[in-house]
């Protein structure tokens, strides 16, 4: 009898305590600090677009429209076949899915994604431009992406957008004359475009960089609209925040979480991947390898360098910025060791549709780039920022579960 | 279920929920040595044996040769991880008098990483009674930085260091 009643108790013990620790396994897994990190990554902490002071028309719908159709302009190109959207594909994220960005020839770096640009200082892996227009007028002039000059681009608006142009911008000047304004032509390394450039009078130059740069800002004001859009994380962390740790749990798997967890921790990922957008839109040497058949890439080093001496920077006349507006040129950091080989932090929403990976694609799966990550290599030139993580096999796998959780919901 | 059994089976669940409630409860006592391992580290800021909770985070501060009683007001406050701001740097003798007319040249970074400033920060206005503006400063990442000042006037030169712990 006694030995049923204490066979009774054990059971009743056992049951209780069961239930009591399946409750308390539904118990937050994330400390405070972590949850606070979290909330900093949530896409709902991303602050409202700001205005960009270098562009006037940035948020003029006339400019959205009118930037969108040159976006997708193939007539815009030496060889009637490039636009912007050829290499920014909508569909993939307004990338190309390539090692080497391919327009009317091959260039030395990956194509970079668009979204949420409007919210970075920088643009290019390098740096090289600091506003969205000045940007978009970089591929339009350089002969392997579009490979035209800027008197071609403005006789086309004349020809085929000169409505839309001066209902934005004013009147467009008549570019018809064909010695007035030769094509080729432009402040570019091509020998005959830099001359047939040298031959033009300063007003004629002016004019037409001019109409030239507010091609770019329209462009600009296109590519401002293009934002990033939620993700399974984002929900994730709307249930954490909420201290819903069932739902939270209804929307990862438990590799998922445990991946953010290394993400958050021992992976040192949100040093560089921090913020709504997983950038912290700065310049890291991370030892990435050369790519042996492309000429050096210093990176950082040479595009800051690149940006102070540009045409169209936020100090220039064609910028619509006052000077106090261009506080990151302004203070930039221009020189140093840390700037060789540096390259930009590329947000990590979306990550699991843009392979290849880096700035020249050297890493063909996300798989590849941590194992980089872990084994943090010396840098090819340069100090790499990297250090050796002590990760195993399968951590790495969960964190390769939890960045693909970065994909929009609607993809 | 008689009686006695009912009793036996209401200890056992009230026994159960007494245990684990005290675990819980004890759990500040017992200290950290049942957590992970991981909110350990969270808890001692941060992973690479970083001291952050021996840094000395005053933002008044004597510079190292006591030349000069220094203290910064940023204009973000908190300070946040990725926005461009700028400080207020003022500047007083040893004995509390504004030094007006100072050079102060501005560096810094993570000792812990090994790396500087993102930015070049720069003093851009002496505002008087001692008061500078510091413009251009940047911290991209958490952790612990060090804004470092060197200042220089009326032919004395001393330096000071500014702690800062972010979170992320
Ligand atoms: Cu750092």
């Amino acid at each position: 009898m006694l030995k049923k009643r204490l066979l009774l108790a054990g059971i009743v013990f056992t049951l209780s305590a069961g239930i009591l620790l399946g409750c308390s396994n539904q118990a937050s897994p994330w400390s405070e600090a972590e949850v606070e990190l979290m909330r900093t990554l949530w896409i709902e902490s991303l602050p409202a677009l700001p205005p960009d002071p270098s562009n006037q028309y940035a948020d003029d719908p006339r400019a959205v429209a009118l930037g969108a159709k040159l976006f997708s302009d193939v007539r815009f190109s030496s060889n009637g076949e490039v636009s912007c959207a050829t290499c920014h594909i909508a569909s993939k994220d307004f990338q190309d899915g390539l090692p080497l960005a391919q327009g009317v020839g091959t260039t030395d770096r990956r194509t970079m994604p668009i979204a949420g640009t409007a919210y970075s200082p920088w643009f290019f892996w390098d740096g090289r431009k600091d506003s969205q227009w000045a940007q978009a007028l970089g591929p339009l002039e350089n002969p392997v992406e579009h490979g035209g000059t800027r008197t071609f681009y403005v006789k086309l608006i004349q020809a085929h957008y000169k409505t839309e142009y001066e209902a934005l911008f004013g009147t467009l000047p008549d570019f018809s004359d064909e010695s007035r304004f030769p094509v080729p032509a432009a402040p570019i390394d091509d020998e005959v475009a830099a001359a047939n450039w040298a031959s033009m009078s300063e007003a004629d130059r002016e004019a037409v960089t001019l109409v030239y740069v507010n091609m770019g800002k329209a462009i600009a004001a296109f590519e401002r609209t293009i934002m990033p859009r939620t993700s399974r994380f984002d929900f994730y962390v709307e249930a954490v925040l909420a201290n819903d740790i069932s739902a939270a749990r209804d929307i990862f798997t438990a590799d998922e979480e445990a991946g953010l967890k290394l993400f958050l921790n021992e992976a040192n990922c949100t040093r560089c991947h921090n913020g709504p957008l997983l950038t912290d839109n700065d310049f890291h040497n991370t030892g990435v390898p050369a790519v042996a058949d492309l000429p050096e890439d210093i990176g950082r080093a040479r595009g800051a360098q690149q940006v102070l001496a540009d045409e169209f920077n936020c100090l220039s006349k064609y910028s619509d910025a006052a000077p106090e507006d261009c506080k990151e040129l302004r203070f930039m950091l221009a020189e140093g060791e840390e700037l060789e080989r540096a390259f930009k932090t590329p947000s990590l929403r979306d990550v699991a549709n843009r392979a290849p990976f880096m700035h020249a694609g050297q890493f063909a799966s996300i798989e590849e780039v941590l194992r980089h990550y872990k084994n943090a290599p010396d840098a090819p030139k340069g100090h790499s920022e990297l250090e050796v993580l002590h990760l195993s096999e399968a951590q790495l796998q969960k964190i390769v579960a939890f960045l693909k959780t970065l994909t929009a919901m609607d993809r | 279920m008689n009686s006695q059994n009912k009793t036996i089976v209401i200890t056992a669940v009230v026994t159960a929920v007494l245990i684990l409630v005290g675990i819980f409860v004890l759990m500040p006592i017992l200290g950290p040595r049942f957590m992970h391992p991981m909110m350990m580290e969270r808890m001692h800021g941060g992973g690479s044996g970083t001291s952050a909770n021996d840094l000395n985070t005053e933002t008044t501060r004597m510079t190292n040769n006591g030349a000069f009683i220094v203290s910064f007001k940023s204009e973000l406050d908190p300070i946040t991880i990725g926005s461009m701001h700028s400080w207020i740097l003022h500047v007083e003798t040893a004995d509390g008098q504004p030094v007006e007319g100072a050079t102060i040249l501005v560096d810094g970074g993570m000792p812990d990483h090994g790396h500087g400033l993102p930015t070049s920060p720069q003093v851009t206005q002496d505002m008087g009674g001692g008061d500078y503006l510091v413009e251009g400063l940047r911290f991209q990442m958490g952790g612990w930085w060090e804004v470092k000042f060197n200042i220089s006037a009326d032919g004395v030169e001393d330096n000071v260091t500014f702690n800062i712990i972010l979170g992320g």
